[in-house]
């Protein structure tokens, strides 16, 4: 049988299988299958991939493979759910990096002016990716400062940098041969995926790792192009897609455009001259003890603070307490609570907390109000009644949880310092809204321990 | 006609993600991220044939891309089925 008639045959397998796992993943109970349908459908495409005839040496694919294997699968046990979207960010640099290199090498063997115009866009999205998603990395574990990082002129060095770097694309596409155009061009690019994100701040996150994410796809969908190979460019714009989904989820729920996300730094802080009149009313433990003891039905809504303070354990064994005392325990989960989509299901999945309880916002809203006790743990933005209520707030318009809704609030908060915004949350100065201040994770133990005590 | 039948694929292949991936719900978003890294890496199947060529400076940066490819391919898998392996219903 034609070798290359059987390799393309079950690259459609493999694609076949990608989308049924990608189908499996719609709900919590068959995902896992999903993603080892997806595996499966991996394998096959590597074992058959081997059998290619223009491969004539496996010693160095042999090393690369084992070594790149060991490196994987390492950092995927290590890993704690908490720095998820650092590991999520490293892996879309690390797939960004590696179709770079393939474009290099498919633009070096073979310049005719197709494969050369999809390599340089494949190289482009490719660095940027990795150099981008680097210093998103930097951020997320702090290694540099979450704040949007700016220098003057820096509007135009981008534009001077942007011209450079489509001048050296062009002139890689039109000689191909010399190669001095090419590595301007990797540098260049390079330094685009640095001056692109640093001036992000964290709380903007979520949105650029989807974004990455989905570049990370596009570049192996462009040097599919490169290898005319059918299943690059498939498996590509599914990740591709996925990508721009989510992205497009994240700045909804931010109320803002990505335009906005990516050039926010540029923006004059906007200083909101809205006071809010009242008093914060703070509550010890023990007297949120005899409320929480007459609840009927308590919502929790956890934001990065519960991460930070690891307390999605001690809020696991609060709701077992409030469930034997006869409580409803549901969470509200607010799309961009965490640092990148989905983070607080993980974090609340690993503490054991089961996946029907865990609401998304839309779902909670409209039947707020009959909530007994709303517990804010280490939210802010997310629960600023100002998005709702007061016009000329710098988030008005953002979707927010309705959290001052209903009958009781107590917020868990170490201080009285603001959100990622900056801005002051009239949430805390209502009438039904009592502050627990102190570490997240032992207020709720104390809690736990009053139940066991009476 | 390559270059046009190489599109088609791509539409089409767009399409079909923008439908499936519509469907996740938000609690699987953070398994469905890291699921995508570890299909992204299937850009190893292009580094194979380059790794394994005669030429030296293809077999580098092959090599290379091989070794980035599979460290996206295992570790995406390996660390989405431990994050789906957690959720549990009630």
């Amino acid at each position: 049988m034609n070798q290359q008639l059987l390799i393309n045959f079950v690259y459609v397998l493999a694609a076949t299988l990608f989308i049924f796992g990608l189908k499996q993943l719609s709900h919590p109970s068959s995902a896992r299958r999903g993603n080892l349908l997806s595996a499966l459908g991996m394998l096959l495409a590597i074992v058959i991939t081997l059998l290619d005839k223009s491969i004539v040496s496996f010693e160095w694919i042999a090393i690369s493979m084992v070594c790149g294997a060991l490196v994987g699968g390492f950092a995927a046990r290590k890993v704690a759910m908490t720095s998820m979207p650092e590991l999520v960010s490293l892996f879309n640099g690390i797939g960004g990096l590696a179709s770079s290199a393939i474009a290099i090498v498919a633009l070096l063997a073979n310049p005719s002016p197709f494969v050369a115009a999809v390599s340089v866009l494949a190289l482009l999205i490719g660095n940027v990716t990795f150099s981008g998603s680097l210093v998103a990395w930097a951020k997320l574990s702090e290694k540099i400062s979450g704040r949007p990082l700016l220098f003057s002129g820096q509007k135009y060095a981008n534009a001077l940098l942007i011209v450079m770097m489509l001048a050296a694309a062009v002139a890689t596409v039109v000689y191909p041969l010399q190669p001095q155009w090419l590595w301007a061009l990797v540098a260049l690019s390079l330094l685009m995926g640095i001056l692109v994100v640093l001036p992000i701040g964290g709380a903007d996150m979520p949105v650029v790792i989807s974004l990455l994410n989905s570049y990370s796809g596009l570049a192996a969908c462009a040097a599919g192009f490169a290898l005319e190979n059918n299943l690059l460019i498939v498996a590509g714009a599914l990740v591709g897609a996925s990508g721009i989904i989510l992205t497009n989820i994240m700045c909804k729920a931010m109320n803002r455009s990505l335009s906005h996300v990516l050039l926010s730094g540029f923006q004059d802080v906007v200083k909101s001259t809205l006071t809010i009149e009242g008093e914060i009313k703070p509550m010890s433990a023990d007297d949120a003890y005899y409320v929480l003891d007459a609840a009927q039905s308590v919502l929790v809504i956890p934001g990065y603070g519960m991460a930070v303070a690891q307390a999605q354990h001690a809020m696991k064994e609060l709701q077992q307490v409030l469930e034997k005392n006869g409580a409803e325990v549901v969470y509200a989960i607010h799309p961009v609570a965490g640092r990148m989509p989905g983070h607080m299901n993980v974090l609340l999945a690993e503490a054991d907390v089961p996946y029907d309880v865990l609401l998304e916002m839309d779902a909670v809203n409209p039947r707020i109000s009959s909530f007994d006790v709303a517990i804010v743990i280490g939210a802010n933005d997310v629960v600023n009644p100002a998005a709702r209520e007061m016009v000329g707030s710098p988030i008005y318009g953002m979707p927010v949880i309705n959290a001052d809704l209903a009958k009781n609030v107590f917020v868990l908060k170490r201080g009285m310092a603001t959100g990622f915004a900056g801005i002051d949350n009239p949430l805390f100065f209502k009438d039904n809204c009592r502050m627990i201040f102190g570490d997240a994770k032992q207020t709720l133990t104390q809690l736990t321990r009053q139940f066991a005590e009476q | 006609m390559t270059a046009i039948y190489l599109l088609f694929i791509l539409i089409l292949s767009v399409f079909v993600g923008f439908e499936l991936i519509r469907k996740v719900p938000a609690t699987l978003h953070t398994p469905l991220m890291s699921g995508a890294n570890a299909i992204s890496g299937i850009s190893l199947l292009g580094a194979l044939a380059l790794a394994g060529s005669n030429n030296d400076l293809s077999a580098l940066f092959g090599s290379l891309a091989v070794f980035l490819a599979t460290i996206n391919v295992v570790g995406g898998y390996v660390v989405t089925d431990r994050m789906l392996s957690m959720f549990k219903k009630k």
